[in-house]
């Protein structure tokens, strides 16, 4: 029997020759067969290894290098008709793992960010309570039982340009009406048993302090379950646009809930039908009947990496990764498809898979150059699989404008451009 | 004598079990209070309790005129919304759209969406004017809700809106509305077993983001709806 699986030394250093050699006239290019360059950023002492550096204290509160100032939250100009009740767009395609940078969290607002001095900030509990209560940014940090959670936050109109066919060139744009960060306080629950709500007390009124007083009715179950009233995010005081120094935290339902600047919470026996309730946030259906109390975000899942913001640049080992939510649970399986659907291969997650929150998910490939149609497909633990945008129509028409939760097609060209496009 | 002494007996036994039984609720219920906070006093709740019902409760004493509701329309509201609630530029449009609702560009306002006639007033209330929120005075915003309900057609042009009648309102969308049935009429989407392999012979590429070119990044600056 001949040994063909234990080359000799000999060989297997020729073998090693060949392969160097192999690699050094890729990196060269094959046209050139000159001696390879030096790299300059290895031969020449840049300034920043020659000179001192700033000290501390040059930056009390530090910023991301100048060099990834392009990695920014971006609006839609024409979307709104001003930027004080208008919306922008998380840089999704540049991120990693599951908790979204403080500072790059989309926003919407209603009537501009109130800039809300924390010891003047006020939550008041009233309506069908045993006793109506004030309490004061100080009062809430001294309850016991706070808590830390980390969790996603959609706008349920986040990907709602797309209803009509493919749209914006961006993952940004067509899904970055989301961010996923720790919120810290306190559970809704604790603040409610403190006022004693009563039987008949179905329902929640919460109430912003900015200039649109926003308010949603949530029920009183979801208030008890899982709720949070926070002033903290990502370790630190919530950013002034996510709501300082308060918000509600509504796991796993629509953006607009989870209002910012919370300043009310009013117990009733019905709900309010609040215009962000009735007139917005409502679903609009082809028959001209609208769903309503639409809460619950479904399963969605995008590919962040390679989309038109970040194409390819080399073939040969690539990755493509993305991220995925439900509102209805943990995420189980995430499929990444690169034909368009004709076959799926399961991704491997890393970081936490929390429920309620982003999971970070990755298929690491060898790139041949060719033309691809990529797709990712998330399933949660309660067996809801993403379903196509066509699907999505099929049920619910194209004017619903909320809960466009179809899976997204990205077209990567053979010289590594990405574009969004819709695919049979 | 025996006959008393029995009852008490499974008078004391039904007190045990019930002691048993709604253990842990009586725990939770004689759970002492924090004490944080205090006492919201009846001023402050009535300062920040704004809002109304479709069943009108909260409204606040008060009437206004489609006539009355004119007037303050043109000088707070139609720079933004148009003399006749057109909406100028891209704002909000707040009357016409009857009978687009199934249509392919649906107009979705007060008078051919809204449910409810205690959203116009609540909204204008704690919102209205846009930049000058909750600057309006009672009578003004049942003026304007009037004169918005007037110019929906939903009532005459002599009308007189006051928290008397305001429960007398019915708005034209009010059945339009149903409550979240995705989980039956989407059942489809829990599937099982999401096909992995050979799932479609071909595969088309049919429309193109780029073709629209809207993407803030590019040249096109496009008006939309």
């Amino acid at each position: 029997m001949t040994d063909n699986s234990s080359p000799t030394a000999a060989s297997r250093r020729s073998f090693l020759r060949t392969a160097a050699f192999a690699g050094a006239g890729l990196a060269t290019g094959a046209a050139q067969a000159q001696t390879p360059k030096p790299d300059p950023a290895i031969t020449e002492v840049p300034d920043w290894t020659r000179y001192l550096g700033p000290g501390v204290q040059n930056a009390p509160y530090g910023s991301p290098s100048k060099f990834e100032k392009h990695i920014i939250r971006q609006d839609v100009e024409w979307l709104t008709a001003s930027r004080e009740s208008s919306v922008n767009f998380t840089p999704l395609h540049a991120l990693d793992g599951v908790i979204t940078p403080s500072g790059l969290c989309f926003e919407r607002h209603h009537s501009g960010v109130a800039e809300v001095d924390p010891a003047k900030h006020r939550l008041m509990i009233h309506g069908l309570v045993d006793k109506p209560l004030v309490f004061t940014m100080e009062d809430l940090k001294r309850f016991p039982g706070r808590i830390n959670h980390a969790y996603f936050l959609e706008c349920a109109a986040n990907s709602g340009m797309e209803w009509r066919g493919a749209q914006l060139n961006g993952c940004q744009f067509t899904h970055g009406m989301i961010h996923n960060v720790w919120y810290h306080g306190l559970p809704l629950k604790t603040l409610l048993d403190e006022a004693g709500v009563k039987p008949k007390g179905k329902w929640l009124l919460a109430e912003g302090a900015d200039s649109a007083a926003m308010t949603r009715s949530i029920p009183m179950e979801k208030a008890l379950k899982d709720c949070m009233v926070a002033w903290g995010m990502n370790g630190e005081a919530l950013r002034p646009e996510q709501g300082y120094p308060l918000r509600l935290v509504v796991p796993g339902w629509e953006g607009n809930m989870w209002v910012k600047w919370l300043r009310r919470l009013e117990v009733g026996d019905e709900p309010w039908e609040q215009r962000e309730e009735t007139s917005k946030y409502t679903d609009l259906l082809a028959d001209g009947r609208a769903r309503r109390f639409t809460w619950i975000m479904d399963a969605k899942s995008v590919v962040t990496s390679p989309s038109p913001q970040a194409p390819l640049v080399q073939k040969g080992p690539n990755v493509i990764t993305g991220i995925a939510w439900s509102g209805r649970g943990r995420m189980q399986r995430i499929d990444v498809t690169i034909d368009g659907g004709k076959n799926w291969t399961t991704a491997r997650l890393d970081g936490p898979n929390m429920p309620l929150s982003m999971v970070r998910f990755y298929l690491d490939f060898d790139w041949d150059g060719r033309e691809m149609l990529i797709q990712s497909r998330a399933m949660d633990e309660t067996g809801y699989v993403q379903p196509t945008k066509e699907e999505l129509r099929k049920v619910r028409g194209v004017n619903s404008i909320y809960h466009n939760n179809g899976i997204q097609t990205w077209l990567v060209r053979s010289n590594g451009e990405t574009e969004n496009v819709e695919i049979s | 004598m025996s006959r008393f002494r029995n009852s008490l007996l499974s008078g004391l036994m039904l007190g045990a079990l019930l002691a048993f039984a709604s253990g842990p609720l009586q725990a939770e219920q004689a759970k002492k209070p924090i004490g944080l906070g205090r006492i919201a006093l009846p001023e402050e709740i009535a300062a920040w309790d704004i809002d109304i019902r479709p069943d009108g409760q909260g409204l606040p004493p008060g009437k206004g005129s489609v006539k009355e509701g004119e007037e303050v329309f043109l000088n707070q509201c139609a720079a933004c919304h148009g003399e006749f609630g057109e909406g100028a530029g891209r704002w909000p449009v707040l009357v016409g759209g009857r009978g687009t609702l199934d249509k392919d560009n649906p107009d979705k306002t007060i008078g051919s969406y809204w449910p409810f006639a205690s959203t116009t007033f609540d909204y204008i209330r704690r919102a209205m004017p846009f930049g000058n929120a909750q600057s309006l005075t009672p009578d003004e915003v049942y003026a304007l809700t009037a004169f918005l309900l007037n110019m929906n057609d939903i009532v005459k042009d002599d009308f007189v809106l006051s928290r008397e009648n305001f429960s007398s309102l019915k708005m034209p969308n009010v059945g339009g509305f149903y409550d979240d049935d995705r989980e039956t009429t989407e059942k489809a989407f829990w599937k099982k077993n999401p096909c992995m392999k050979d799932c479609k012979p071909e595969v088309s590429v049919l429309n193109r983001a780029r073709v629209i070119d809207v993407t803030p990044d590019s040249k096109a600056g496009p008006k939309v709806e």
